[in-house]
């Protein structure tokens, strides 16, 4: 990075800040004329004589030609002014520019920081400086040059202007100078202290804040919020020493400045009065003395506010500057570097004194370091305790870190110096605790696929334009011209021929780690838009009828109630029964269907409003009764109660003013009260017996009439030929509900769609469906397995010379690690396999076998060779 | 109304007698109303217990590992609690049981079922006054073939 602020402006923006001082030389005449011109206005226009007057070879009388010099003032505020605009506008956009450019940098340097970085800086003080701290950087760019030479040049073409009015007066206008001078920079001085300690104070604070939030759990497990809460007390309290020191400072030099700018007046009255009454300097220069002193004291105080920021943003720059140049930055060549044609990675893998440590600093106990050759393509095993080295050696093999001394060859190459277009594609290296993204599972399998845009995005029209204008300015801004919307993917490094292939490809690879039944699984639980894919819609409805068909088996048939239009269905709530579909409007959400006006009409119509309310009173009797007794913050209200305790009361004493009364007495609140009980019951789970003959054929009747007058598009009706996109694609070949009280009837049902997708050849598309499933932030909506098992199938999938495992296997159960072992195996016939083992006795099924320990190689060899009394590999097995 | 009819059940059960009856009826709003085909397993021996059940209609078969085989030692009838010791005591289930006939059974929760016991002194009283009428025919049972055993040394 460049060493001081100044430094950075000037190599990136050197012909912007020429362009901006340039603009702001040429302003100043003009600024000149117009301080000139009131003068010209009084003395000469309003109280000169010896008219008419020559301009420009016209003759001009008293009156027109005071005309003409108030028009040419009037042009030079527009003039002054358009400057203005033009020059922070510009300055606006330089700044932004370096702002853009500083940030791009520094995220570009944390991708080159050395691994061991990030175990003493957290990511809460990385953010902090990305964004926080750069911000005032950004601001300050713009006007780095052009502001002092603005506000310079302005300040000293009005005391050019007061010197050649009166040069005493002059002398009078910055007599002070050298006293604020000499006493401002001392006390920005101690600003200066403070301020870096405060950026290091709030640095730190965003580490604490990072901490506690990863740490949450152990927040709670403890019982240390209390401990937290103080830490951050005090840190905050310091902060607030420093600031208020600051502020003291910074105000004090504010008092200095205003104290000194309102002495200088003081000289203009009693000297300038002085001589103007004794006739040696005119009135109407005094005036416009008078005038340009009050506007020197605006640049000035500017110039002094620059010279404040100036110093603040000088340490910012620096600590940011010393903060990203950690020791053991890779080179960014070995980032940026694409090699004409991709090497394999084959043959000896010789590695030579590799640091193993943990921590660099461990002063001198550690002599020489790893050294062993291992033959490629091959399998290897990696035993050793933690932190015998294991762990590190895999990042090196994996070239996720590069080695700070020793080296690693493989065939001809050497590992070290590597750019990571090869390192990076022809290995692949999964770790215990593999890092996901935010986005689906097909995102995160194709992760490790795209290096760089392959097939660039088509833009149409606008677009195009866009694109090319955020093109011209990223190169402007020194920041990546690749498009992230092109095609990113290498297909051939998926040994394939393209987008079409791609599904099969990774069906294949989730298979190989076992991850296949899952994204059934999640496939089943996704949505489909018919629109889009008719024809799977119409294999799912399909399924739907074979379905029908198995379930007409009398044993298996009450384990599902089927959506009929003219049936009553015992499982679904009796707003389900009402509706017969899913809402595609908020207005008619079923939970709150009963404040639906159109819902009501048709109730009323079909003579069920009545019937709704005497039903909603025997049930709110009923809950009253049942759960008058249960205390209110009781789970049991939570989990069945349909009146929340917190309106029991009210309902308690409503049923008792209204006891006896008809339904068509009771009031407005009343009714609506009760109106929205009924709605919520489940016959078949709630067993109220609410439900007899009529009832069901009114609200049969009821459901027909609603879905005649309903407006197309609101809801979507279970319609047994037809595909639903608002619900689930197991929901779609279900197309009812289970039956309560079934024991077992989920597993059965579910092994019955299984059958049915099977049969059908549907899997593979329902498969592509759950590839979308999204996996939440660092993953958090999949299973420890499930995370682990994609970590793999990433690696898998970019067909790399050699796989690293650093003990990705153990969140998983000894059955599963044995599978999918024996399938990376015939995968990585071929190919190099490096893997290290949680379990010892693994290590049998593997060629070759090292064995770690305080960072160096202890054993090496065949396993069997190795397995013999006293063995440090014996050991091993012998713990488990 | 059902919920009727399934809390009058309830309170044939000797555990739930004394309770009034808006707590019976809580009960069974709050309870599963399960049906097995005849032959269904409704837990396992060793299984984790997460609930009680009182059978509603037909009758289960409770059974035991031997050296024979499974075989099935006892039977238990309608209105009769069934598995309430292994949630009493958090234990797991101590012995397999499986319907026998189209079989009916109300789900009690654990903590509904724990919440009762603990709510109610009647229900605690009563479920006392069982674990010692059991604990009285264990202690018997030990008796009788204690002595048995002494009658065999000296034979």
């Amino acid at each position: 990075m460049e060493p001081g602020i100044f430094k950075f402006v000037l190599r990136y923006s050197k012909r912007a800040q020429i362009l901006l001082l340039l603009a702001t030389v040429v302003s100043l005449p003009f600024l000149y004329v117009s301080l000139d011109l009131p003068r010209i206005i009084i003395n000469e226009a309003i109280g000169g004589r010896g008219f008419p007057k020559t301009v420009f070879g016209y003759e001009f009388e008293q009156i027109p030609y005071l005309l003409l010099l108030c028009v040419a003032f009037l042009a030079l505020v527009f003039i002054n002014g358009g400057f203005k605009y033009f020059l922070n506008v510009y300055r606006g956009v330089v700044g932004e520019r370096m702002l853009r450019r500083l940030r791009y940098q520094l995220v570009e340097r944390i991708m080159r920081f050395p691994l061991r970085h990030f175990r003493k800086h957290s990511q809460g003080e990385l953010i902090s400086m990305v964004t926080a701290e750069t911000e005032p950087i950004g601001g300050f760019v713009g006007s780095a040059f052009a502001l002092p030479a603005f506000q310079g040049g302005t300040l000293l073409t009005i005391l050019v202007f007061m010197f050649v009015q009166e040069p005493i007066l002059g002398i009078a206008a910055v007599a002070l100078y050298p006293v604020q001078a000499y006493l401002i920079p001392k006390l920005q001085r101690r600003v200066n202290a403070l301020n870096k300690r405060r950026v290091i104070q709030v640095r730190d604070i965003s580490d604490r804040i990072n901490e506690v939030v990863t740490g949450i759990p152990e927040v709670h497990a403890h019982d240390t919020s209390q401990l937290e809460l103080s830490d951050f007390s005090e840190r905050m309290g310091k902060i607030y020493d420093v600031r208020l020191d600051i502020y003291i400072l910074k105000f004090l030099i504010k008092f200095l400045n205003n104290f000194i700018d309102k002495l200088t007046p003081f000289f203009f009255y009693s000297i300038g009065g002085y001589l103007v009454i004794k006739g040696s300097l005119s009135f109407g220069a005094l005036v416009a003395v008078l005038a340009a002193y009050k506007d020197i004291s605006a640049p000035w105080k500017e110039l002094l506010k620059y010279y404040q920021t100036t110093e603040d943003v000088r340490i910012k720059y620096n600590l940011i500057a010393e903060s990203f140049e950690p020791s053991g930055m890779l080179a960014e060549r070995l980032q940026t570097e694409e090699p004409e044609k991709l090497p394999s990675l084959s043959g000896a893998l010789i590695a030579t004194n590799l640091d193993l440590r943990e921590e660099e600093d461990g002063a001198g106990a550690y002599a020489g370091g790893a050294s062993f050759r291992l033959d490629l393509p091959g399998r290897v095993a990696v035993l050793g305790t933690t932190g015998s080295g294991t762990e590190r050696l895999a990042t090196l093999l994996g070239a996720v870190d590069r080695p700070a001394s020793g080296s690693i060859t493989i065939g001809e190459l050497r590992l070290n110096d590597l750019p990571e277009s090869v390192t990076g594609r022809r290995i692949a290296y999964v770790g215990q605790e593999p890092r996901l993204r935010f986005g689906s599972l097909r995102d995160n399998l194709l992760y490790g696929l795209k290096h760089r845009p392959l097939r660039p995005a088509v833009y149409d029209g606008l677009a195009q334009k866009q694109r090319e204008r955020a093109l011209a300015e990223a190169a402007v801004c020194g920041n990546s011209t690749y498009d992230i919307n092109a095609d990113w993917i290498d297909y051939a490094a998926a040994g394939i021929s393209g987008p079409q292939e791609l599904t099969d490809k990774i069906v294949e690879v989730l298979t190989t780690v076992d991850l296949d039944q899952d994204v059934f699984e999640f496939g089943l639980r996704g949505t489909l838009d018919p629109a889009q894919e008719p024809e799977f819609a119409r294999r799912i409805l399909e399924a739907r009828r074979q379905l029908r068909d198995r379930l007409k088996d009398p044993h298996i048939a009450p384990l599902v109630e089927p959506f009929d239009r003219n049936k009553w269905n015992e499982n679904m709530t009796i707003a389900e029964n009402l509706l017969f579909g899913t809402p595609c409007d908020e207005s008619f959400n079923l939970e709150h269907l009963s404040e639906n006006s159109y819902v009501r009409d048709v109730l009323r119509q079909t003579g069920l409003l009545q019937e709704f309310i005497i039903a909603g009173r025997q049930i709110a009797e009923i809950m009253v009764d049942l759960f008058s007794d249960v205390e209110p913050g009781s789970e049991v209200f939570e989990r069945f109660s349909f009146i929340r305790a917190d309106d029991l009361p009210a309902f308690q004493s409503m049923l008792a003013r209204t006891e006896g009364l008809e339904a068509e007495l009771l009031t407005e609140d009343d009714r609506n009260m009760l109106l929205s009980l009924p709605f919520k019951v489940i016959p078949a789970r709630h067993r109220l017996g609410l439900a007899d003959e009529s009832f069901i054929e009114r609200v049969l009747a009821a459901r027909h009439a609603l879905a005649k007058g309903l407006k197309a598009g609101a809801v979507e009706f279970f319609d047994a030929e037809k595909y639903n996109p608002t619900v689930s694609i197991q929901d779609n070949i279900l197309f009812g509900r289970l039956a309560y009280g079934k024991a077992r009837s989920e597993a059965q049902v579910g092994s019955l769609i299984h059958e049915v997708v099977q049969k059908l050849g549907l899997r593979r598309a329902i498969m592509e469906v759950g590839l979308e499933y999204p996996v939440g932030i660092a993953a958090a909506r999949l299973s420890a397995a499930q995370r682990q098992k994609l970590a793999i199938a990433r690696g898998v999938l970019k067909r790399p010379d050699l796989l690293v495992i650093d003990q990705a296997t153990a969140a998983l159960d000894r059955a599963t690690q044995d599978k999918i072992m024996k399938n990376l195996f015939s995968e990585f016939e071929g190919r190099g396999l490096v893997w290290v083992l949680h379990r010892a006795e693994l290590g049998s099924e593997f060629d070759y076998t090292v064995v770690l320990e305080g960072g160096k190689v202890a054993e090496q060899g065949r396993f069997a060779e190795l397995d013999r009394p006293g063995s440090i590999l014996k050991e091993l097995v012998a713990a488990g | 109304m059902e919920l009727l009819k399934e809390a009058e059940a309830l309170r044939k059960v000797p555990m739930f007698a004394k309770l009034d009856s808006s707590k019976l009826k809580l009960l069974a709003f709050t309870s599963q109303l399960l049906s097995f085909d005849d032959g269904e397993v409704l837990f396992e021996e060793g299984d984790a217990a997460d609930c009680t059940y009182v059978i509603m209609q037909s009758e289960v078969e409770i059974l035991a590992q031997t050296d024979q085989g499974v075989v099935a030692y006892g039977t238990l009838g309608e209105n009769k609690l069934l598995g309430e010791l292994a949630v009493l005591c958090n234990a797991p289930r101590s012995a397999t049981v499986r319907a026998k006939g189209a079989l009916q059974v109300l789900r009690i929760t654990d903590e509904m079922f724990l919440k009762l016991v603990t709510e109610n002194p009647e229900v605690a009283l009563e479920v006392m006054r069982q674990l010692s009428d059991k604990l009285t025919v264990t202690h018997r049972q030990v008796e009788a073939l204690e002595s048995e055993l002494h009658r065999n040394e000296r034979a």
